[in-house]
């Protein structure tokens, strides 16, 4: 497969000085599903701008289909982008702002009418022509968005937080939704999202941001399972990360007691991060474990019990089936592989 | 519901007393003779004085399309600069507004004169004395000169809540500049655009200092002949009461064809 977009060592600095994105190369794939993932200010619409072309680079280059495209303005880009804050025009109506793009290609009625139709009844709102804008609501906004830039098939279609203000089974809905249309019309979508558990259901390839720095790139599967670092980890799914240190390989030291692990190839004695996930807490017998706590606080939270311990030097969060209670002394026991071990980052 | 009518009280005796009052009375001076019986006579005399409305009219015109056009590009630019910059443009572009109305029609006055700084000037260079003052062109640079900031204000403040963010949409969307003017930036500011018509074009018509000191004698307009009707030798306030409310409702049509241009919920008048 072709690397549609490039993104060669972008650097953004605003006025006063301050680095937004701090050296972010990536490669997307035609076709490809990438998403964004990272904290609120990490530099993710910051990156979307660029590749749609509202913002230039303070240094590095971006190339579009093997070609370099640094000053090309917008409407001379194959490209179109779903804005954060929608940007709808308010002097149009639904079916008139869906149209302006087609309109501005030059298209016949017949085929302006068919491809808005198809449209409307694909974000679900037919019979919504002729309101305007301006009275619909946030997610009904957010649907006009996406169709005004997604009827216009473009090559790469840029959507920043486009389910943002949709409650969640029409936000699962229009995942779905999104998901289908990519894959029927064989688009690349590069999504930001801050919600996880969107990035990953949706994504062929996800890209874990902080800070203007990528984190990591990897599928869905292997972002979760292999987070690189404490960051990811903890992004991914909220985690307990203690320090720790590995005395020799396969065997990890932290809060006073050593485990045995899967990880080798680490310094004698290196402080390291050790990432547990609160699925992966086995809840045993207290006098039985070799680590113990008193259970501080037990949350129903659908499929599952959100347990938190107070331990000696850590405040472990468990996943359960099982609620405990409050108050109680329990103990935890780890599997080996379960024992995530990371490198510090230097920061 | 209740306490707003109440609270509503005083402004409705002062539109009374202020407005509908006047109003009144110059509709009854129109209908009446000096004997005070009812006539239709002032109003078929104004038929008389066709030509000074249909001039009226033009140099009011010509003045509000000139506004316009040198007013839309300038409100653009004030509305995209930094927000720190504009309050201080924006006064630049007020502060001729500062000195007295008078004054600056007599400053055009000087500076327009046969013996004027500018006639002055282009004897220098070999092209004058041109006939500046008292003519068409001078009534309609005065009307420019002293309306202008009230095309500015509305097409400024229209455009400043124009979202960056939609502009980006219709680049985005394959819009190049010139397309975004006419697409997007037009249809957004047309109330800036009707207001700004309005608010120069209603001066401009019923104006008589500027044709006065700038126009000379052959450039009476509608506003010179209402006022010679009241305080000159034409004296005849029925006549000059017909006349106002002939102008009255010109500007009420043009008004009304005008607000048809504007969108439903932003109706001026
Ligand atoms: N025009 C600008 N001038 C100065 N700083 C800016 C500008 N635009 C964005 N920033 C800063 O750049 C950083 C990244 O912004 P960006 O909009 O890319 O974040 P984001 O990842 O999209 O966050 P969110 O999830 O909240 O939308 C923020 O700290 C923001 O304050
Ligand atoms: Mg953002």
């Amino acid at each position: 497969m072709e690397n549609i977009v490039s993104l060669k060592n972008l650097v953004v600095e605003f006025e006063d000085g301050e680095r937004i994105l701090k050296n972010i190369s990536l490669d997307i794939k035609d076709k490809e599903f990438v998403t964004f993932l990272g904290p609120s200010g990490c530099g993710k619409t910051t990156t979307l701008r660029i590749i749609g072309g509202f913002l230039e680079p303070t240094s590095g280059d971006v190339y579009f289909d093997g070609k370099r495209i640094n000053g090309v303005p917008p409407h001379k880009r194959n490209v179109n982008t779903v804005f954060q804050r929608y940007a709808l025009f308010p002097h149009l109506n639904v079916y008139e702002n869906i149209a302006f793009g087609l309109r501005i290609k030059k298209l016949s009625d017949k085929e302006i009418v068919r491809r808005v139709g198809e449209m409307l009844e694909l974000v679900n709102l037919r019979g919504f022509e002729k309101r305007s804008v301006n009275r619909l609501s946030g997610g009904q906004q957010q649907r006009v968005a996406i169709a005004r830039a997604l009827v216009n098939h473009p090559k790469v279609l840029l959507l920043d937080e486009p389910l943002g203000a949709l409650d969640l089974k029409l936000r699962k809905e229009m995942q779905t939704e999104l998901r289908k249309i990519q894959q029927a019309l064989e688009l690349t979508f590069v999504y930001v999202t801050h919600d996880q558990e969107e990035a990953l259901t949706m994504s062929d390839t996800v890209v874990v941001m902080n800070n203007g720095i990528i984190q990591q790139i990897g599928s869905p599967i292997n972002i979760y399972n292999e987070p690189v670092n404490a960051f990811v980890a903890d992004f991914i799914g909220e985690s307990n990360i203690i320090n720790g240190c590995m005395p020799e390989d396969c065997v990890v030291e932290f809060t006073g007691k050593r485990f045995k692990c899967v990880d080798k190839g680490f310094n004698p004695n290196e402080t390291v991060d050790v990432v547990i996930r609160p699925e992966d807490v086995k809840v045993v017998p207290a006098d039985k474990a070799k680590l113990t706590g008193i259970v501080e606080s037990v949350v129903f939270k659908g499929v599952h019990y959100e347990i938190i311990v107070d331990g000696v030097d850590h405040k472990w969060i468990i996943h359960s089936t099982k609620a405990e209670p409050v108050g109680a002394m329990i103990g935890m026991d780890f599997d080996p592989f379960d024992i995530h071990i990371m490198k510090k980052t230097e920061e | 519901m209740q306490k707003l009518k109440v609270l509503s009280l005083p402004y409705l005796v002062w539109m009374f007393i202020f407005i509908l009052v006047p109003i009144i009375m110059v509709a009854f001076f129109a209908f009446t003779n000096n004997e005070g019986a009812l006539t239709m006579e002032n109003i078929s005399d104004v038929g008389q004085y066709a030509n000074i409305f249909i001039r009226s009219i033009w140099l009011a015109i010509i003045a509000t399309a000139i506004c316009l056009v040198l007013s839309y590009p300038l409100a653009y630019i004030l509305s995209r600069i930094d927000k720190h910059k504009q309050s201080t443009m924006l006064m630049i572009v007020m502060l001729p507004m500062w000195m007295n109305f008078l004054l600056r029609t007599y400053a055009w006055m000087t500076l327009l004169g046969n013996n004027g700084i500018i006639n002055n000037l282009l004897e220098l260079i070999g092209i004058g004395p041109l006939k500046l003052i008292n003519t068409s062109g001078a009534v309609v640079l005065g009307m420019v000169y002293n309306y202008l900031p009230f095309m500015i204000l509305p097409l400024y403040s229209v455009m400043e809540k124009i979202d960056k963010s939609v502009i980006e949409a219709a680049n985005d969307l394959g819009c190049n500049s010139f397309k975004v003017l006419f697409k997007v930036i037009v249809p957004l500011s047309l109330p800036g655009i009707v207001s700004g018509i309005t608010m120069v074009f209603v001066p401009a018509i019923s104006t008589f200092i500027i044709s006065r000191m700038l126009g000379g004698g052959s450039n009476l307009l509608i506003g010179d002949l209402i006022e010679m009707q009241f305080l000159g030798n034409a004296y005849n306030p029925h006549l000059g009461a017909a006349i106002s409310l002939v102008l009255m409702a010109i500007i009420l049509v043009i008004m009304t064809v005008m607000n048809q241009f504007s969108p439903d919920d932003q109706v001026l008048i």
